[in-house]
């Protein structure tokens, strides 16, 4: 069972559907670059070998009972954390597309600002990290979107390498976005009056499998998250202490 | 005129029957079944009630009366998609903090029985 070790008390969570080919390799990094943080890989109800690949290369592992999508895992994985004390927990996806390297970089910036979230960014420096066409018109299309709601500029709105602290934790253990929570989760955070800061990272491209946004997805993404972003702006608190995301 | 009111009349009965017998073999929860009975029965009433139809139609300014009875009809169904739209939501939550806390209790579980195994 994971227990957080001092002194950062830092679990390293990664949730993964059908990530065979590449979630050894994400564990070892982490666990490289982490030495003592517990890694939990959260199953989305792979069909493939996910979990047996994972737990040999050394991950903890939490199985969904059924598929629950991106935002319901990784609910899952903040409130197990939670439930188990942990101070940090920081987010890397089971596709490899995150440099694990940077997880520390993460966590010191979590710790040396004392801000509840810390996202992983692609475009606060240049550092190589390269997205499509289509992915860059969206992230702009974001940044604009979010620019008067958070009163602040974000880089990477759809980054999914983050870091919270405990506050964040609390908060997410009772709500957060089910589908598509990067964006959504900023504005979370945003109606607590939580802050937030981005780190550069390097993003690498992906390798194996496929991304769950798919081209003919994107229109729907967008409707969604912007959908998102204003009902949670506009959400009564009560719905959110139901204990699940939106 | 008449003949679109009857069979008004003839799917309303259709649905009331239906319904009940859905009610009776717990295919759909007494009440789930509630606002469908309602719809139902205002639909049924008002087919055959001509002069409280033509007060309806009256009151909603339309030309005639079989289209402020379909009108009608239209708005229930929406109020009630609207109402079941609640309940998935819920329902959806509920679903997934359920599963969340199944694994979370999973992997309490199987950490007790491999503490135990050592």
């Amino acid at each position: 069972m994971i227990r957080p070790s001092p002194p950062d008390r830092l679990l390293v969570i990664v949730p993964a559907l059908n990530e065979e080919a590449a979630i050894a390799g994400v564990v070892r990094e982490i666990r490289a670059s982490v030495p003592g943080a517990p890694v939990l890989v959260i199953d989305d109800c792979s069909s493939d070998r996910t979990i047996l690949t994972a737990r040999a290369a050394g991950a903890d592992i939490l199985p969904m009972p059924h598929h629950l999508g991106v935002g319901g895992c990784v609910q899952a994985g903040y409130k197990l954390a939670y439930e188990l004390g942990f101070e940090y927990v920081i987010r890397v996806d089971g596709d490899g597309q995150h440099d694990a390297a940077d997880i520390p970089r993460v966590l010191e910036r979590l710790k040396s600002t004392g801000c509840e979230m810390v996202i992983g960014s692609r475009f606060v420096a240049k550092n190589g990290s390269r997205t499509g066409p289509l992915r860059s018109l969206g992230i702009n299309f974001f940044r604009l979107v979010l620019r008067p709601i958070l009163g602040r500029s974000v880089y990477d709105p759809t980054s999914g390498f983050v870091g919270v602290n405990r506050r964040a934790l609390d908060v997410f253990s009772r709500s957060f976005p089910l589908e598509y929570p990067e964006i959504e989760a900023l504005v979370v955070l945003q109606r607590r009056r939580f802050r937030f800061e981005e780190v550069p990272c390097k993003f690498r491209p992906r390798t194996t499998g496929r991304s769950s946004i798919t081209a003919l997805k994107s229109m729907y993404y967008i409707t969604h998250v912007l959908l998102g972003v204003f009902v949670n702006m506009l959400r009564y608190d009560g719905r959110a202490h139901r204990g699940t995301g939106g | 005129m008449d003949r679109l009111l009857n069979v008004t009349t003839g799917v309303s009965v259709l649905l009331l029957i239906i319904i009940l017998f859905s009610v009776r073999r717990a295919h759909i929860r007494v009440e789930y079944s509630v606002s469908w009975l309602v719809a139902v029965g205002a639909m049924l009433v008002l087919s055959r009630a001509k002069p409280l139809l033509d007060h309806v139609r009256n009151w909603m300014g339309l030309p005639d009366s079989p289209l402020s009875l379909f009108l009608l009809a239209g708005a229930l169904a929406l109020i009630m998609f609207f109402r079941f739209s609640i309940v998935i939501s819920h329902l959806r939550d509920d679903n997934v903090a359920l599963a969340q806390r199944v694994a979370m209790l999973e992997y309490h579980l199987r950490s007790i029985e491999n503490h135990e195994d050592r």
